[in-house]
């Protein structure tokens, strides 16, 4: 199984789930978070005095899915996010060793 | 007006320090009313009865303003009653020492403030009062002009924020560490309050209904208006976005420089004036980081240059076109535009100058005094953790979501208040507040 990682700008959420609800895709996380990657911060003006503000909102949104779908959703993903302009994110896949769902304990894959 | 400056300043300090912020306005309320009326309105308005005491203070008993002798006198030949004046003059005495304290955020201790503002408004405010309106050497023998507190409260005011910043040192941080204001809606909010309360001071400085007061009004909505495009425009081409924190902030220069013109000059020119001031206090602003001295909240780069600007701007363009009052009653001169020449520009310069430097330098003895006596600056840990909680006890906001006074944290989901004992069932215990 993977987990399947993309930090985006928070106004491209939508089209994100709308993409992933498309592709079948039956639940993902969502998180509000702040960083930043190449563009850094930017800058705002107070009576003409400058403040950087280094870490940017973003939103997190991690999807488990197995290993077939992987690039499927990292495309979607891709796709639904991107704008061309500096700061779309990033997306990453990592391995994931096991699921339990919490309600019946099933494990793996019948957990997704 | 002062909770309108408490709100505008509060917006403008930082989260940590926005109740003492506004508690120094609250406090001069509270502090500077009563002593006004306990001796302060008595020696700024009162005649001593000495002709050459009466240049420089006036009396004690004449107006206690405590006794219940004057309810039905009329304040000179103004027709109004002693206590009407006597509440306006009040509103002025009050703001004027709240403003000083824009200067002195999140670390001058809240003692130590109360005891300069008792300090400086015997000292300071209530002579230069008198000085400026009550009869004194500035507006009866210099014959310098000030329609509504351009001299007596502006220049006043920022020339004292200037000498205790001096004292009292820069905030850990300044200007490396980010101190943007906290609440640009608030600065909005307390701008807005100021305007409209604004009207009141200059239109109202005229005591009376007549084409004064309409000019007074009409000039201080169009000086105002035209500094908040000032300054915006400054903005526009050096930063290349206008702000809601610099429309605001050229509001309060416009107001603050038309305050002592605007019932001796023409609508024009005052919109003339508002461009100047928002304008120039815009780049003043700046003035703190290349002199190095914390003005935390720019009472120096607004209050001081603004009511500087006004003052001299008299000098200029006061007219008896619009004020036979300038000649007739108050001894002065028409400005040097009008015929009048250079005489009423010295007039205003040498008012504005003693001010200055009589303010700066009591507010700078008396801030090194407390300094003396340990109750001027909180100490490093208080000022790092925030003045609001080491002077006051108290904070604005708890934005920790566990807290539970937001009621989305997990305890306040759980129905459990965070640090209480709970049962062993998971109930919390009987008596207990809980939350949902």
């Amino acid at each position: 199984m993977k987990l399947v990682t993309a930090v985006i700008k928070p106004y491209q959420l939508d089209a994100v789930k709308e993409a992933l609800h498309a592709l079948g895709v039956a639940g993902l996380t969502v998180s509000e978070v702040q960083g930043y990657g190449r563009q850094k911060g930017h800058t705002e003006v107070y009576r003409g005095a400058e403040y950087t503000v280094e870490f940017l909102p973003k939103i997190k949104v991690e999807v488990i899915t197995d290993e077939i779908d992987v690039e499927k959703i990292v495309d979607a993903v891709v796709a639904a996010s991107r704008t061309g302009k500096i700061g779309d994110g990033k997306v990453w896949v990592t391995t994931v060793d096991d699921v339990i769902r919490v309600r019946t304990g099933e494990r793996g894959l019948d957990a997704l | 007006m002062t909770p309108g400056l408490a709100l505008f300043y509060g917006g403008l300090n930082r989260s940590k320090g926005v109740l003492n912020m506004m508690m120094m306005s609250f406090s001069c309320i509270g502090l500077i009313s009563v002593l006004w009326a306990l001796y302060g309105f008595s020696l700024a308005f009162g005649a001593s009865g000495n002709a050459t005491l009466n240049n420089f203070i006036g009396n004690l008993t004449q107006y206690g303003g405590t006794g219940t002798g004057w309810a039905a006198d009329i304040w000179g030949t103004t027709g109004i009653p002693v206590y009407v004046f006597m509440a306006f003059q009040m509103m002025f005495a009050v703001i004027t020492v709240a403003l000083i304290s824009g200067a002195l955020s999140d670390r001058l201790k809240f003692g130590g403030w109360v005891l300069f503002a008792i300090g400086w408004f015997t000292v300071v405010y209530v002579p230069v009062a008198h000085w400026v309106w009550g009869g004194g050497w500035i507006g009866a023998k210099l014959h310098a002009l000030d329609f509504a507190g351009g001299t007596a409260v502006h220049i006043n005011a920022g020339a004292a924020a200037l000498g205790v910043a001096l004292v009292l040192g820069k905030r850990i941080g300044w200007p490396r560490e980010n101190m943007r204001p906290h609440n640009v809606p608030f600065v909005a909010l307390g701008a807005g309050l100021l305007w409209f309360g604004w009207f009141g001071f200059n239109a109202g400085s005229e005591l009376t209904v007549d084409s004064t007061t309409g000019v007074a009004f009409v000039n201080t909505q169009l000086a105002t208006a035209a500094a908040l495009v000032g300054w915006c425009v400054v903005e526009w081409i050096r930063d290349r976005k206008p702000t809601l924190v610099g429309a605001s902030s050229g509001a309060v220069a416009g107001l603050v420089a038309v305050t002592p013109a605007c019932g001796f000059i023409a609508p024009l020119p005052a919109v003339l004036l508002g461009l100047i001031a928002g304008v120039a206090c815009a780049l003043a602003v700046g003035l703190k980081y290349r002199l190095g001295y914390d003005d935390s909240l720019d009472v120096v780069g607004v209050h001081f240059v603004g009511g500087w600007i006004g003052s001299l701007f008299i000098g200029f363009f006061a007219t008896t076109d619009v004020n036979g009052a300038i000649t007739d009653v108050l001894g002065a001169k028409e400005g040097l535009f009008y015929g009048g020449g250079a005489g009423q520009l010295w007039s205003q310069f040498a008012g504005s100058a003693v001010v200055t430097v009589y303010s700066m330098a009591v507010a700078a003895v008396i801030a090194l005094v407390l300094k003396a006596v340990k109750l001027l600056r909180v100490s490093p840990e208080a000022e790092i953790g925030g003045i609001d909680i080491a002077d006051h006890g108290e904070t604005a906001y708890d934005l920790t979501p566990a807290a539970g006074s937001g009621g989305g944290g997990a305890f306040a989901m759980a129905g459990i208040a965070p640090g209480k004992a709970v049962d062993a069932d998971g109930k919390a215990d009987a008596g207990q507040k809980v939350a949902g």
